[in-house]
This record gives C-alpha cells, structure tokens and sequence, in this order.
C-alpha cells in the first residue's frame, strides 16, 4: 500500500468500530481514542499504559446489585479497534490470552477480546528496548492486520478472517502484488533494525537457572530497600494482570457494584488473609515474587517467561528496579559464586 | 458448579443462592455453617472432595473463600466452620437461620480420598484447621472399610478454642477413627485428654503404622506446619505422602487474579492440598 492512500485505509477501519491509536501526549505517548487521522502519530517506542488497557482495563465493574437482587455487567458489544500496536505488545497480548482464555475463560476478558482488533506497526528501537533478548521483537500472529512502514510504501500482513475481511474491504486501497524489490527493501530494513538494538539482557536465556541459584541471594535484599512499593511497574508492565475484586456501596446505601482493579503483588497487603496474616511482609519477598514469576515461573506454566522486553519498566520504575538492573545483579551474582558463565 | 465436569465449564462468576438451614457457635469467635442450595437440581449436582473450597458473596461487603467442613458422602447440604476475624465474616455473622447468601464453586484440587485406599492415616489439624480436615474425617467414618488404621490429632489452645469439640468427642467414642484431642494449655482443670502440643502426640504412632503405607494429611496455623513435618519426617513417611492444605489470599478462584501464587502455583487451582515433596523447595510457603 502506498503511503498516500494510508489516511483512506484508516478511515476505512475506523467505520468498523471505535478507533484507537498513539497520540503525543506532552512527550509521551498514549493509545488515545482517535477521531480524525492528524492525532495518529506512529513514530514512537512505548505508550505509557500497553494495550492490555483494552482488554482488562484499571478499574472496570462485574456486577451491579441493589437490595434484592443483582446482575453481572459484562462488557459493550462495541467492537475497538486499536491501531500502532508494536509487536512487544502483541505478544503481551498472546500471553494474557493464554492466562485468561486457557482452561478456564474469563468472561470479561473473553468479551473484550472478541470485540477489540489489533491492527500491528512496525517500529524501530531505542536504547531500552530488550524485546530482541526477550525474542519478542517480531511478530507472527496474534494481531488481526499488521503494517510495516518502510520508505515509501507499507506492507500489510494478514494475522486473522477479521484482518482479511478488512484487507479485502480495502482492495482498491492495497496493491496485489509485491514486487521483488519490495521484498529486498523490507529484508534490508529487518537487517538495519535488528542492529539497531543497543541494550541486551545477556543472560536471560538462563535467566530461569540464575534466579533459581540466587533465591537467597543479598540481592534481593539490596533492591527490596530501594522499592518504593508503589507498584508502578505493574501499572505498565504489558503481561501484569493481577487483579483486585472490591465491592462499593452508593450513597444511597441501596445499590452498589462490584468492581475489579489492577493490583500489584509489589504492593502491601497484597499476600494478606483474614486474621492479618501476611505471607510476604517485606518489600523484598514482593519484589522477588514479581521478578521470579514474570521471569522463572511463567516458563514452567507456559513454555516462556512472560516479559516483552518493552522497555516499561526501564523507562518508569523511579528507582531503577527493572528487568535489566534485576537480571544484571543476579548474573553477576551467579558469576561471582560459582564459575558457571564462562560464555 | 461441578467440580467432576469439564473446568471449562466454571467459566463464569455466576454465584447460586443457598439458604442457611443451622447456625451454631462453635467457640467464641467461630461459628458453624450449613447451608443447602436453593435451585434443586443444583443441590443434588453440587460435587465436591473434602479439601475444597467454595466463594461466599456478599454484594456491598464482598466475596470471600471458605473450606468446605462437610463429607460430599452425606448429601444434600453443605458445612463450614468460620471464624470471625474480618470485615466480610463480620457481615456473614449477622445473617440468621433462614437468610440466604451467594456462594459460587467448588473450587481447588481437594484431596483424593479414592487414591488413599488401604493406607494407613494420620490427620493432624490444629486450630482452624479442623475445618477442613473434618471432612476429611466425616468421609473416613462413612466409609471406613477402606482405609486401614486411621489416627486424628487435634490441637487446640484451650479447650474453649477447641473447634467441633462436641463432634470430635463423640468420634472419640465411636472410636472408628483414633481420635487424639490435645490442648497446649487447660485453662478448666477439667479437660480429660491430652495437654500440649500435637506434635507431641506424633511419636507415639511410630510403632503402630507401617510408614511406607502411611499418609500424613495436615491443616492448621503457618507456624505448625514445620514442626508437624519434621515429627512426620522421623517416622519415615515418604515426602510424597504427606499432604497439606494451605491458605491464600484469593479473590477470583480461577488461577486469574494472582493472589494466591506460591512459586509457580496458583493455590486456588493446583491447590489448596500440595504433597510435602512438590512444595518443599519453595521457601516462602509457611
């Protein structure tokens, strides 16, 4: 497709539904809803929030009752459409999708996820960008249309029937054919980009192990003291989905709802049971769930460890607890103790 | 609202009414539950193992999660023993006789009560954790003949903190299970069983069982595990025989919300009864 008849191909998915997309918002970028093409801006690395805001939105309600009675609330019908989605956060998406669409479905995010249409964009890296460690910086599904942005011209993938059905709806906007140099343009530019990543997590793919050897390691220790608990890397972390059920009463104490909220496990009270029990007290055992299970214990349940290598958590923790600075000090850790890391 | 069904079909949080046939105190601050599902058919379809847990709901307080403390061998209703330590219980406990409240599950992976055939048994609970393994018992009584020697332990700290006394004293009579009722403290003067702790009862069951053949179930306070293991661990009982049930905090019951991980298990889907032997190495369990 032509970059000019880029503005018609995005009023034309726009008819299918509410339309959302990357917006500069004083610096940084947000998935905004979109009314006319000029807000677009697509030369950006992350969005402060991922797209999971779509799928399990902060704060959302489950059930509404009133004195006798209630009803579950289940999310709109309204089809959203999110467009610039950048392949980190789409495989974010496939490993919610796994979560919550496994065995047991969650129906709130079942709903949502039939209604939301990912529309893939390709991107260029900056220096905290780690999804080529995370082997998370290409994409083969797991997104409905995906647009690679090259010079002159975009092409466009196919990933689902709902992506087709809009590909053939945009025929007269989309060439048939891509032409050998086309092809030669777009390996020339996977190549540019693959070496344009500058920060790497070296040991990640033992990452599993290291983490294993350093349970009791003082390191935790060291980053538990400089955690602020505050969670934000939860807020932004593309795959945290941990959620707390609240239930809130109206003023007129005769209707209320039941909402869900994000949580983090970073935050206190998360591990706390009736009688004020709490199983992890310290910031330490808090912080060390959040890292082992996104890192360590995601593989034993899913086959892989469930960051992105967005770059989020690099970009907003205030004190510099990220998955670069936590898998470093372990790393060094393990090669300080035991000469395992030759490599 | 089977646990026997396919999981895919406990795919909603959709809650069923259930009426409260009995209250009863069981000490100062616990009380006994029986409830019976409104919607017939749902009653005679509502399966469960002994270990399981079902969800209240309370709209306007919230959803909390409590072990269910009835046999599914005696239909037709279904029991809890809940203490009053937080703001939902608070709520549950000004409900009367004849009230109704949402309840949603079973949930968890019980204990297999089949798998344990022909074994020897030791249960040891204290506290609150007889709540749980009452059912565990209750199942024992009802069909004994297929379980060979079976012992039960139960601390308490005083005799008035003793959680189904009443209940546990007449299996005490029956005698159809071995029944060991101890107290750390007796405050009375008057309790005729054992004062101290049940770990001091364990012991005694070395020259009784055949370890090999014997399975340790356990349920009580954080801090009694340890020190019931390692009595347990003495009398050779295989690690992968000894089973435990532990609490979390939980709120969705569906291996969604994250609460309630322990290592790279979800508590309310691959638990809440773990073997010794799976959960050992994870430090942060107790």
């Amino acid at each position: 497709m032509s970059k000019e008849k880029f503005p018609e191909f995005v009023e034309l998915i726009k008819s299918k539904g509410k339309l959302f997309g990357p917006v500069k918002q004083k610096e940084k970028y947000s998935f905004e809803e979109i009314k006319d093409f000029s807000e677009l801006d697509f030369d950006y690395q992350r969005t402060i929030i991922s797209p999971k805001k779509f799928i399990t939105p902060a704060k959302y309600s489950t059930l509404r009752f009133v004195k006798f009675g209630q009803t579950e609330v289940l999310p709109d019908d309204e089809p959203q459409i999110v467009m610039g989605v950048h392949p980190c956060d789409i495989h974010a998406i496939k490993i919610l999708d796994r979560l919550f669409l496994g065995n047991i479905k969650d129906p709130y995010y079942a709903k949502r996820r039939e209604n939301l249409i990912i529309i893939g964009h390709s991107c260029l890296p900056d220096d905290k960008c780690v999804c080529q460690s995370t082997g998370t910086d290409m994409v083969e599904d797991g997104f409905d249309l995906f647009l690679t942005e090259l010079d002159d011209f975009y092409l466009l993938w196919v990933g689902s029937d709902k992506g087709l059905g809009i590909a053939i709806e945009a025929e007269n906007l989309l060439e048939e054919n891509v032409s050998e140099e086309e092809i030669q343009e777009y390996v020339r530019w996977q190549q540019e980009r693959s070496s344009m990543f500058t920060t790497s997590i070296p040991s990640y793919k033992y990452l599993a192990d290291i983490i294993h050897l350093n349970y009791d390691s003082d390191v935790w220790e060291q980053f538990g003291e400089k955690c602020l608990s505050c969670g934000t890397c939860s807020l932004v972390c593309p795959t945290c989905n941990c959620f707390h059920v609240d239930d809130k009463i109206m003023m007129n104490a005769e209707e209320g709802i039941r909402e869900r909220m994000l949580d983090s496990c970073t935050l206190p009270y998360y591990s706390m049971v009736a009688g004020n029990h709490d199983f992890r007290p310290d910031r330490t055992a808090r912080l060390k769930l959040y890292y082992t299970h996104k890192l360590k214990e995601y593989i034993g349940r899913w086959g892989q460890p469930s960051c992105v290598g967005c770059g989020r958590c690099i970009a907003y923790c205030p004190v510099d607890i990220n998955v670069i600075t936590v898998s470093n000090a372990l790393f060094e850790e393990v090669c300080e103790t035991q000469e395992v890391c030759d490599q | 609202m089977t646990a026997s069904k396919d999981k895919e079909e406990i795919s909603t949080y959709k809650t069923q009414p259930a009426e409260i046939l009995a209250i009863r105190d069981l000490t100062d601050d616990t009380r006994y539950f029986k409830l019976r599902c409104k919607d017939i058919t749902m009653n005679k379809d509502f399966q469960y193992r002994p270990g399981q847990f079902v969800i209240f709901s309370l709209p306007g307080v919230g959803e909390a999660t409590f072990s269910l403390s009835s046999t599914p061998t005696r239909r037709d209703f279904i029991e809890f023993g809940i203490r009053k330590v937080g703001s939902f219980t608070e709520a549950l406990f000004k409900l009367k006789k004849g009230d109704t409240i949402d309840i949603r599950g079973p949930y968890g992976d019980g204990f297999e009560m089949e798998d344990l055939r022909g074994r020897d048994l030791i249960i040891v609970s204290g506290g609150l954790g007889a709540v749980p393994l009452r059912s565990v018992l209750l199942y024992i009584e009802d069909r004994r003949e297929e379980y060979n020697k079976v012992f039960f332990l139960n601390g308490a700290r005083s005799p008035k903190d003793m959680l189904y006394k009443r209940d546990f004293i007449a299996m005490n009579q029956r005698q159809i299970i071995d029944t060991h009722l101890a107290v750390d403290e007796d405050d009375t003067g008057e309790w005729p069983y054992n004062v101290g702790f049940v770990t001091q009862l364990i012991p005694k069951l070395g020259e009784l069982i055949d370890s090999e053949n014997t399975t340790a179930i356990i349920c009580g306070p954080p801090i009694m595990y340890k020190f019931v293991i390692q009595e347990l661990l003495k009398l050779n009982i295989p690690k992968d025989q000894i089973l435990m049930t532990l609490e979390r905090r939980m709120k969705c019951g569906q291996g969604h919300c994250g609460h309630c991980a322990v290592g790279g298990r979800y508590t309310c889907l691959e638990g809440p009864v773990f073997t010794y032997y799976d959960v050992q190495h994870i430090k942060e369990l107790i």
